[in-house]
């Protein structure tokens, strides 16, 4: 893609940095996770990175986004803070949520980050309610909804989809296909075979993109995203991607084999797009270690306040469960 | 004083509350032009702007999720589920995520929505799946309020205060009281949540109802006047439930029946029994009676609904069959 490269140079570059700050999260995540140090259990975004960059960067820092599970990826790309992310991830007090989330439920409304979601399914009606607020009151923002395939077998997405359609809400959902729901290929789940037809469903736009892509991905969503600013209605984004990792750390992905994984490494959102970055010259090797370098600076940075940043005070157990205590 | 139906004082409620506040909004099945399954919200669609009041599909899970963004990001809904029995499908939207939001995602956040909803409907041989009262289940749910709406002067007050709160609040109507009459001041009012009301003082025993047995409850307290003398307490909200209020009560009589049209097994009433217990122990005379529904499904035909659902007979033979000195 020589042209496409040399006429957004600047941006491919500023979004593979983000794509590697995301990698470099994950792929920290993974190895403290396996080191025993975070508690929980973590869902990564290793190979899916292109999606969150792409989709989210033409928003504004007060539009919307819900998430889901596999989270880490939205809210880098939606501007969170990798230090406050990395505190939350070790339960620290320091943390988005104070340690009363972990990995699953990180959130900054302020950042118009509505939550990752530990309930498949869950995001596209509280996007639906945004996109109410946002018509309620005649706001030019937009609600990006990110939703893996799997959600798609799940009854709320489909009224939640159709209460958008009705109301002709500036939502825009984004299925994340990453080839397996949980630990059973995407094919085995949904009867028909693809996602577009959905949107015909629900009278929306629909378009399947490289999910592998970030400039495929980007140019669908600034589609979807102008289309809802400008009172079109919500869109279907369906991208077509994979998880490297399992559907959890620690899962033995015995329902596929490492062929496949190697398969789809070969069209790696983020070595794809340094090899086109340097083939077009608008990067150099040099560039690209210094990209490297600085991210995985900033993810220690990360790690060293988390680990420095003291755990709760167990009285704030019971504390913010009502605006006002019972 | 004018006489209203507590359908009137809801909507009453509704229309003073969306006047006052444009982040409000109503959403719902049928709630627009048609005016509600049980017309409490006629009138308001043709009152209110283009948008205020919104017809959804027939989709409660969208209904209550898309409240919990919306009350995320700045607006304050009103939605209502036609039948309580009909919150199963909804259940996820209040048990993990409006009722979480705000604890789960450190503290700052609100989600100001009101869900509005119906218990009751065995008196109308509604049958199984349209006469449950269910707000025990949410009693369970951290993070969201319970509030039981029993007569007109109540729900007006106790509604207004719902949709201000910050909180989710689970605010249940009662099917088969929307037709009660009673006086409601003209003038906006509100009652605080967590307030329990005592409605009539006495000295033997301590009678706890809500809802339609707070009705059974009153006429046995009248009938049974100058023989018995029933202390009546309206809980209004359970939770938070007034503890206060009912173990001073339950310290002064020594005697309590709690009558609550729920499934007794881990229900409201076995809650609030086992609270006085807790707290008034060594005041009571008799262990806490509970009168509810018994591990049973509600039954459509009349005489089998009149023998599952309690009535003003079981609640007066409980308040006999207390032990006096």
């Amino acid at each position: 893609m020589p042209n496409v490269v040399a006429e957004h140079a600047d941006r491919l570059v500023d979004q593979f940095r983000e794509m590697v700050l995301v990698r470099e999260f994950e792929t920290r995540v993974s190895s403290l996770f396996e080191d025993n140090e975070l508690p929980g259990f973590v869902h990564l975004y290793i190979g899916q990175e292109a999606i969150a960059t792409g989709a989210c960067w033409g928003l504004k820092d007060d539009d919307y986004i819900t998430s889901t599970h596999r989270g880490h990826g939205h809210s880098i790309a939606k501007g969170l803070d990798p230090d406050r992310m990395m505190a939350e991830l070790f339960g620290k007090e320091t943390g988005y949520c104070g340690g009363k989330s972990g990995s699953m439920h990180i959130a900054d409304v302020d950042q118009g980050m509505l939550g990752a979601n530990g309930i498949v399914g869950a995001g596209p009606s509280l996007a639906v309610g945004a996109g109410l607020s946002i018509q309620q009151n005649d706001e030019d923002r937009v609600c990006l909804s990110f939703f893996g395939e799997g959600a798609m077998a799940e009854g709320v997405v489909h009224e939640s989809m159709n209460l958008a359609g009705v109301q002709d809400l500036p939502v825009v959902f984004v299925c994340e296909n990453n080839q397996y729901g949980e630990m059973t290929p995407a094919q085995d789940q949904h009867s028909v075979e693809g996602f577009e037809a959905r949107g015909d469903v629900y009278d929306m736009p629909a378009e399947t993109v490289d999910g592998m892509s970030v400039q495929s991905v980007h140019d669908a969503a600034t589609r979807a995203t102008e289309r809802a600013r400008n009172g079109g209605g919500p869109s279907l984004l369906i991208c077509e991607t994979y998880r490297y990792h399992g559907h959890y750390e620690g899962d033995p992905m015995v329902y596929r084999t490492e062929a496949e994984v190697e398969e789809w490494r070969e069209r790696d959102p983020v070595d794809t797009l340094e090899s086109s970055l340097l083939e077009s010259g608008h990067v150099d090797g040099d560039d690209v270690a210094a990209i490297r370098a600085e991210a995985s600076e900033r993810i220690d940075e990360a790690v060293e306040f988390a680990r420095a940043s003291e755990y709760p005070d167990p009285e704030s157990a019971f504390e913010g469960v009502y605006s006002e205590e019972l | 004083m004018p006489e209203k139906s507590m359908r009137n004082a809801i909507n009453d409620a509704l229309s003073e509350e969306m006047q006052r506040d444009d982040s409000t909004y109503l959403i719902g099945q049928d709630v627009g032009e048609p005016g509600g399954s049980f017309a409490v919200t006629r009138g308001l669609y043709d009152e209110f702007e283009e948008g205020r009041v919104i017809d959804t599909p027939i989709s409660e899970a969208a209904i209550v999720g898309s409240s919990a963004g919306a009350g995320m990001t700045g607006s304050r809904p009103i939605a209502e589920i036609m039948y309580a029995d009909f919150m199963g499908l909804a259940a996820d939207q209040v048990m993990n995520q409006a009722g979480l939001f705000k604890y789960m995602f450190g503290g700052d956040v609100t989600v100001p929505i009101t869900i509005r909803t119906v218990n009751g409907g065995p008196g109308a041989n509604a049958a199984a799946q349209h006469s449950k009262s269910l707000h025990g289940l949410f009693m369970h749910m951290p993070g969201v309020r319970v509030v039981l709406a029993s007569t007109p002067h109540d729900s007006k007050g106790l509604l207004k205060s719902a949709i201000r709160c910050d909180d989710p609040v689970v605010f249940f109507e009662h099917m088969e009281l929307y037709n009660r009459e009673a006086e409601v001041p003209e003038k906006s009012y509100k009652i605080p949540l967590g307030e329990a009301d005592v409605e009539r003082e006495g000295d033997d025993v301590t009678v706890v109802a809500t809802q339609k047995m707070f009705y059974h409850a009153r006429d046995v307290a009248e009938q049974l006047a100058g023989e018995i003398s029933v202390e009546l307490i309206n809980p209004r909200t359970v939770k938070p439930l007034d503890t206060e209020t009912l173990v001073e009560s339950a310290k002064k009589t020594g005697r309590v029946v709690v009558a609550d049209e729920s499934v007794v097994q881990n229900g409201p009433a076995s809650y609030i029994a086992e609270r006085i217990q807790q707290e008034a122990f060594y005041h009571l005379e008799a262990p806490v009676e509970v009168v509810g529904v018994d591990d049973t499904p509600i039954p459509f035909s009349p005489p089998l609904t009149e023998a599952v659902v309690p009535d003003d007979e079981d609640i007066e033979t409980a308040i006999r069959d207390m032990p006096r000195v």
